[in-house]
C-alpha cells in the first residue's frame, strides 16, 4: 500500500464477484449422438483430457474461489472411469455435485458407489418422450428403456432426479408427454429446453427447427403444466429465442455467474464461447480456477455492459439481458460486440426471424454427432478414436 | 402440498437440499438442484432448527426463547416460511 503507483492500479479495477456456478465437462466421449449437441463440431480427444488428479484440483480451487455447484458434464461424464473420485471429491469440498447425464452407460452399482460419494442430484436427458423418438434422436437403439430403467434406480436410492429434455421440431409435439413421463419418473423437475443454436445444433439447423407456430403451442402447454402441477414437478423451460423479441440472458452476463471448463482444461465463458476468432482462452493446466476467473482475456472482454453498443447503454434491460448472447450477435452481424440479434431493436432481428422461418420449411436429415476421423496431418494415439 | 403444515408437523430437507455457509459471499445458502437459495438470518436461524426429529412445535418453542419474541409472530413467520420451501420443493414433511 506505501507504493502509490501500484496502488492506483490495483484498487482502479472493480473487485469482480466470485461465479456461484461451474459446468466440469469431463470428456467429450458419448454413447448417445445427438444431433442438438451443444458441444463444438470439433470434439476433444480422449488424449487431450485432463487427467483425474488435475479434476480434482480444478474442483478444489473453484470451492476455495466461491462455486457452490459443480455440473458433472460432457459429453457423456460417466464415459470417465474416475466419475466416482471426482464426485467425492466434490462432496469434500462442500460443493453441490449434479450429475449430467444421458443415464445409460451406468450400472446400478456405479450409481450406488457415486450416491455413496456424496452425489446431490441427477440430470437425466431423454431425446423423445417415446422410444421411437429417442432412439431416432440419439442414434441408440434401446436408449429410451435404459433410461427410464435409470430414472427408477436414481429414485430408488432417494436422490432426487430431473428430467432434460431438449426440444426441436422432431419432438415438439410430445410436451404433454414429457410432463407425463416426468411424473411417471417421479422426477421433481422438468426442463423444457428448446435447442440452442450453438456446435452441433447449428450444424443441423435446418433439421432441428420447429414452425414459429408449433413454438407458441409449446410454451403454452408448458405454462398450462406448470399452472395444474404448481408444488408437485417444477417446470423450467429455455425459450426459443429466435422467433423471441428480447434476448436471453446469456449465461445471466459474460463472466458473472458461471464458467466452463472444458475436458481438455480449457477456461470458457459459456459453451460456444471458442467461436468467437481472437479471444484467449486460459487452461487450468498453466492457471488456477480463480486466474482464469479473474484475469484471463476471454473473461473479461465483454464483462459487464460497457462493450455493448449505444442503443444498449440507454436501455432500461442493460443489466436483465446483458446485450443477449454475444456468440449469435458475432453469427449475424460479424462482431461480437453488437447486441443480439434476437433483440427487436437490432437492425439484424428481421434477418434472424427469416432464418428461423426458411429453416423451419427444410427438411433436412440429421447430421448426428460423431468424432471426425482424423485427417492425416493431425495424427496422434490411434487409441483416442474409440469412443469408450 | 404444504395445506396440512401444522404444529405436529415434522419437516426436513430432502435428500439433494444442503444448508451451507457462503464463506466467499458471506452468509448461508439453501443448494438445491439446479439453484440456490440466498438466506436471511432469519431463515437461516430457522432452517438450521430443521433437523427431521424435531416438530414444527419445537422449532417454534426454542426460537421464541432464543430471540425473546412473541411466540404467535414466531408461529407465523415459521409456518409461512415452511410453506414456501415446501412449494418450491426444497422441504418436505417427515
Amino acid at each position: 500500500m506505501s507504493n502509490a503507483a501500484t496502488t492506483t492500479a490495483e484498487t482502479a479495477a472493480p473487485a469482480i464477484a466470485p461465479p456461484m456456478g461451474m459446468l466440469a465437462e469431463l470428456t467429450h466421449r458419448c454413447p448417445l449422438q445427438c444431433p442438438y449437441c451443444s458441444n463444438p463440431v470439433e470434439l476433444e480427444r480422449r488424449s487431450d483430457e485432463l487427467d483425474t488428479a488435475t479434476w480434482q484440483r480444478v474442483l478444489r480451487e473453484a470451492a476455495e474461489l466461491g462455486v457452490l455447484q459443480v455440473h458433472l458434464s460432457g459429453g457423456e461424464p460417466a464415459a470417465r472411469r474416475d466419475l466416482v473420485e471426482l464426485v467425492r471429491t466434490c462432496a469434500e469440498v462442500g460443493l453441490y455435485s449434479n450429475l449430467i447425464t444421458a443415464g445409460v452407460n451406468i450400472t446400478p452399482e456405479k450409481l450406488r458407489e457415486l450416491y455413496d460419494a456424496g452425489l446431490d442430484h441427477v440430470q437425466l436427458s431423454f431425446q423423445g418422450a417415446t422410444a421411437e423418438v429417442t432412439e431416432q434422436v440419439s442414434n441408440l437403439p434401446g436408449a429410451h428403456a435404459r433410461k427410464r430403467a435409470f430414472a427408477g434406480e436414481v429414485r430408488a436410492l432417494g436422490l432426487p432426479l430431473t428430467v432434460n429434455a431438449v426440444i426441436h421440431r422432431a419432438n415438439i409435439h410430445q410436451i404433454d408427454d414429457f410432463v407425463e413421463l416426468a411424473l411417471a419418473l417421479d422426477a421433481r423437475r422438468l426442463e423444457i429446453a428448446h435447442a440452442q443454436y450453438y456446435g452441433w445444433a447449428l450444424v443441423n439447423r435446418a433439421a432441428l427447427m420447429p414452425r414459429r407456430g408449433q413454438v407458441m403451442e409449446a410454451i403454452d402447454r408448458v405454462e398450462a403444466a406448470r399452472q395444474r402441477l404448481q408444488g408437485r414437478l417444477t417446470i423450467d423451460a429455455v425459450v426459443p429465442d429466435y422467433y423471441a423479441r428480447l434476448p436471453k440472458p446469456c449465461m445471466n452476463g459474460w463472466g458473472r455467474q458461471s464458467l466452463n471448463i472444458t475436458p481438455s482444461g480449457r477456461g470458457l465463458p459459456c459453451h460456444a464461447a471458442e467461436t468467437i476468432p481472437g479471444l484467449e482462452f486460459w487452461n487450468v493446466r498453466e492457471h488456477s480456477v480463480a486466474e482464469i476467473w479473474q484475469q484471463s482475456p476471454a473473461f473479461n472482454a465483454f464483462r459487464g455492459t460497457d462493450f455493448l453498443p449505444d442503443a444498449c447503454q440507454s436501455c432500461e434491460r442493460r443489466e436483465i439481458d446483458w446485450g443477449g448472447c454475444r456468440c449469435q450477435a458475432l453469427m449475424m452481424t460479424g462482431d461480437a460486440t453488437q447486441m443480439d440479434p434476437v433483440c427487436e431493436m437490432s437492425p439484424y432481428h428481421d434477418d434472424i426471424q427469416q432464418l428461423a422461418i426458411i429453416d423451419a420449411e427444410r427438411d433436412e436429415p440429421f447430421r448426428y454427432r460423431r468424432f471426425e476421423r482424423r485427417r492425416p496431418d493431425r495424427v496422434r494415439q490411434p487409441a483416442s478414436e474409440t469412443s469408450d | 402440498m404444504s395445506g396440512g403444515l401444522a404444529e405436529a408437523t415434522v419437516v426436513r430437507l430432502p435428500r439433494g437440499v444442503r444448508l451451507r455457509h457462503d464463506q466467499a459471499r458471506g452468509g448461508w445458502v439453501l443448494l438445491a438442484p439446479e439453484r440456490v437459495f440466498q438466506l436471511d438470518a432469519i431463515a437461516h436461524a430457522v432452517v438450521e432448527r430443521v433437523d427431521g426429529e424435531r416438530s414444527v412445535a419445537g422449532i417454534i418453542d426454542d426460537l421464541a426463547i432464543s430471540f425473546d419474541a412473541e411466540r404467535q409472530r414466531i408461529h407465523d413467520d415459521v409456518l409461512a416460511l415452511f410453506r414456501s420451501l415446501i412449494d418450491k420443493g426444497v422441504m418436505e414433511v417427515a
